[in-house]
Parts: structure tokens; sequence; C-alpha cells
């Protein structure tokens, strides 16, 4: 899926890795896997005591690390997802009324905000590194046809793997439109020609993109292309992923009973 | 624009999922399978869209284009963008998995208002009011999802008001490029393609994937 998704960036893998053995999920029922992301989410959303959701990062981590994941890369994009949020934690410890810590240019920031913001931001970055190394690490087609078993609608499956297909097609030509602009002296700069280019830019894609369709399907009907596309994947449980689902069906009940037993706050 | 898993409070959550689940749902129902092809080619080109960079005074923004998709896709906008959302999030690690349906509501409900507001508009004869209410429909996205932000924020914490409150203020440019970008976006479309809008939801003048 396009230069960011390349094949060896988008499943996060290093390049070669071997896909069965030696690693702690590759194995793993693609089903499963989205399962557990899901109750992954769910459950450390649903707790608050700051020691359980250290311990859910932790976990995250562990859990990459025996992926065997470039550490470096997956954790950029972890940190990527926090410049989307950086800003609104760094306010609400001085918007959240409460017991003063210290003041910033006259504005007072208090425990309880700091508290609220680490708790947000622990929960967040646990949740996402969970579901890149469960399922991020999935091919894409595989991902589709797991969600096509999990019974999510099948026009649904068939439009995600559809894009899935055409991302990447649709990126080179943005590239290929960007080195004509180029080629013809085009430089982006603070200026209505242009925000006017780009715009010429986005509507050719889509001229493009909707003529592209119509071939597609000429392409898809010239092949007998009824009105159906059939989703082959066929996923059986293992010994393996029960082991998995006992392992982190553990991990994700013990979170809330030690919030219950020890985090009474 | 993403929310992160975490931020907000659980009948938000549950809210936006439902809402989200109401509007796929409705997405699918108004797209056959013959349109599956048309709808994931765009709904791949408005993914492309948004890896685009366009420079705003010092630094740059990332397209959002979702009044555009509203335009484009109508009701099916709600399936496409959850894709988008779904690939960036497991992929990217890009907002979340608990907020996904709210997040999915903040950008595919602006997309299909602007639908209803503005498809008219730019379906008027002269190119120059269309491409007009291309920017209008483009501009209104933006704001309308900075509001659902807002909104999702506020009602989550009360504390994130003042924080939502300048999200919004600061997504006024945002608002005005995204607005020009459209309008350009609309006005040669209106010239190459006129069937573009509408190609997904108005049944008769559509090429877009039916015989």
């Amino acid at each position: 899926m396009g230069h960011v998704l390349s094949k060896s960036e988008k499943t996060l893998k290093a390049s070669g890795a071997p896909d069965a053995q030696g690693s702690f999920v590759s194995g793993i029922d693609p089903r499963l896997r989205i399962v557990a992301a899901v109750a992954y989410a769910v459950v450390a959303v649903a707790c608050h005591w700051i020691p359980v959701l250290v311990l859910a990062l932790g976990v995250s981590l562990c859990v990459m690390l025996a992926e065997c994941l470039p550490i470096a890369r997956t954790l950029k994009r972890m940190a990527a997802m926090d410049s989307f949020i950086i800003f609104l934690l760094l306010l609400l410890p001085f918007t959240v009324p409460g017991e003063q810590i210290f003041t910033v240019w006259g504005f007072t920031a208090s425990w309880e905000g700091v508290h609220q913001a680490v708790t947000i931001a622990l929960k967040a970055n646990a949740i996402v590194l969970m579901l890149m190394v469960l399922v991020g690490t999935l091919e894409a087609v595989t991902f589709g046809h797991a969600l096509h078993a999990l019974r999510v609608p099948a026009a649904l499956v068939h439009l995600l793997l559809f894009t899935v297909r055409y991302v990447e097609v649709l990126h080179e030509e943005y590239l290929r439109l960007r080195q004509a602009m180029k080629a013809r002296g085009f430089k982006p700069s603070n200026c209505l020609h242009t925000y006017r280019s780009f715009g010429y830019l986005v509507g050719m894609m889509l001229v493009r993109a909707l003529e592209r369709s119509e071939r597609i399907l000429d392409a898809m009907k010239c092949r007998g292309f009824t009105g159906a596309i059939p989703l082959l994947a066929k996923f059986e449980l293992s010994r393996r992923d029960s082991a998995f689902a006992v392992l982190m069906g553990v991990v994700m009940g013990s979170f809330p009973v030690l919030e219950y037993l020890y985090g009474a706050v | 624009m993403h929310i992160v898993d975490g931020a907000l409070s659980n009948p938000v959550v549950i809210g936006g999922a439902v809402l989200a689940v109401g509007g796929i749902a409705m997405g699918l129902r108004k797209l056959p399978m013959e349109k599956i092809p048309a709808a994931g080619v765009l709904s791949a080109t408005f993914f492309v869209a948004s890896l685009i960079h366009v420079p705003i005074g010092p630094s740059s923004v990332h397209l959002i284009m979702n009044g555009l998709a509203g335009l484009v896709l109508g009701w099916a906008a709600f399936p496409a963008l959850f894709v988008g959302l779904l690939l960036q999030a497991v992929f990217f690690g890009f907002g979340g998995v608990t907020v996904l349906g709210v997040n999915t509501v903040n950008i595919a409900l602006p997309a299909v208002i602007v639908y209803y507001a503005c498809l008219r508009g730019v379906r008027s004869p002269s190119a120059v009011a269309a491409a007009i209410w291309g920017g209008v429909g483009g501009g209104l996205a933006i704001a309308l999802t900075t509001g659902t932000v807002a909104i999702a924020l506020a009602l989550s914490v009360e504390e994130f008001l003042p924080a939502a409150k300048l999200v919004f203020f600061a997504h006024i440019p945002v608002m005005i490029i995204e607005a020009l970008l459209s309008a350009a976006a609309v006005f040669l479309a209106r010239k190459v393609k006129p069937e573009l809008f509408g190609a997904l939801t108005v049944l008769h003048g559509a090429k877009g994937g039916i015989q």
C-alpha cells in the first residue's frame, strides 16, 4: 500500500524474517489476533489505575520484542500517533482543577491533570502498540479474509480489499503527476497558485480513479464477474492458537483483578 | 484529527460506534456489488490524498478532503472513509481501536452533510458556481469535523473544552486551504468529467460502474 506500506514497511517485519517459527504471534490464527487486539483495547480502556496501565504497556512491549519487530521503526510509528495528541495532553494539566504543582506564565498545573494526561497516554500507546504487533503484521489481504471469517459484511471486506489493492497503484500515479508538475517548474509555496495546482491534482486523480474503476469493472465482467467475489481463505484453530488464547485471556483477566485488589484509590 | 484510545468516556465511545455502524450499513445498502470497484478505487484515492502535504505558513498540513469525498461518494463515504481509517489505525498506528467508531463519524458524517447541502450546487450548469459550492463544501466539512471532534472531547472530559476550542480555531487556516483545494478540484472535474459528482449515488447519469 503505497511507499509507506511497501512490502518491507507494511508488515513492520524485518525483511526476510521467517513467517512461521521463532516469533511469538506469526503462526497464530489471524482471526484470533484481531479478536485479541480488540479485547486488549477494551480491557485497557476500562482500567484506570496507573500501575496496571504501565503493566499493559509493558505487555505490549514484550509482545513486540517476542515478535522480533524492528524496535526503532515500530516505536517511531507509535510516536507518530503521540504527536497527534501531545498538544491535547500538554494542555490537560492546566485545565483540570486540583492541587497545584507548578506555574507557567500564570497558568497553574494540577496533579489531577497530570494524572489524567498520563493515564490517557499510557492507554493509547499500549493499545496501539498491541494492535500494530498483532494485526499490523498481517498481510493486508489476510486481514480482509480474517475480517470476513469474523462475519464482517462481504461488501465491506471487498471495499477494503479494493482499497488495499489500489492505494499502491494510485500512489504511484500521484508520484507521476507530481513529477510531471515538477518538470514544469512547480514548487509548492504559500500562494494561491500552489493551492489551485494541488486542487487540480486531487481533481485529476479522482477523474482518473473513476475511469480506472470503469476499466476494472469491464475487465472483471470480461472474466465472468456476476456480482459475487468468492473469499476462499479458510482458517482453523490449532493447539498453538488455543495456548495463545489462554495466555492472552489470563493476561487481560489479570488487569482488572490487580486493579480491584490493589488499586483501591 | 485522530482521537486516541482512552481519551473519551464510555458513552461517547459507544454512541460513536453505534452511529458509525448505522452510517456504514446505510452506505453499504446503497452500494451494490457492481459499484464496489468504483467505491474502492475512490476510497484509495482519498487515502492517497491524505498522504499529500500542503504548505501552510512555515509548516505543512495533510489533506482530509472529506467534503469532496461526500460529493463523490454520498452515503458510501461512510464505509469508504471507515476503511481508510481502519487501515491507518492497523498499519500506521494512527488513531485507535475503541475510538474507530467516533473517528469514522467525525470524518464521514460531515461528508454526508456536505453531500446533501452542496451536491445540487456542484452540479449546477455554471462551472464557476459549481467550484464555489465545492469550496463551500470543502470548508464546511473541515469545520464540521473539527466541531464534532471538539464535541466528542468536551462531552467526555469537561476539562478538554479549552483545548477543543483551541483545536477548532487552529484549524481555520486548514478549512480555508481545504476549501480552496476542493473548489479547484471541482472546477477541474466539472470540465473533464462532470458525471464524477454523484457517480456512486445518482442512478441515471452514472457511468461509474453500472451498465
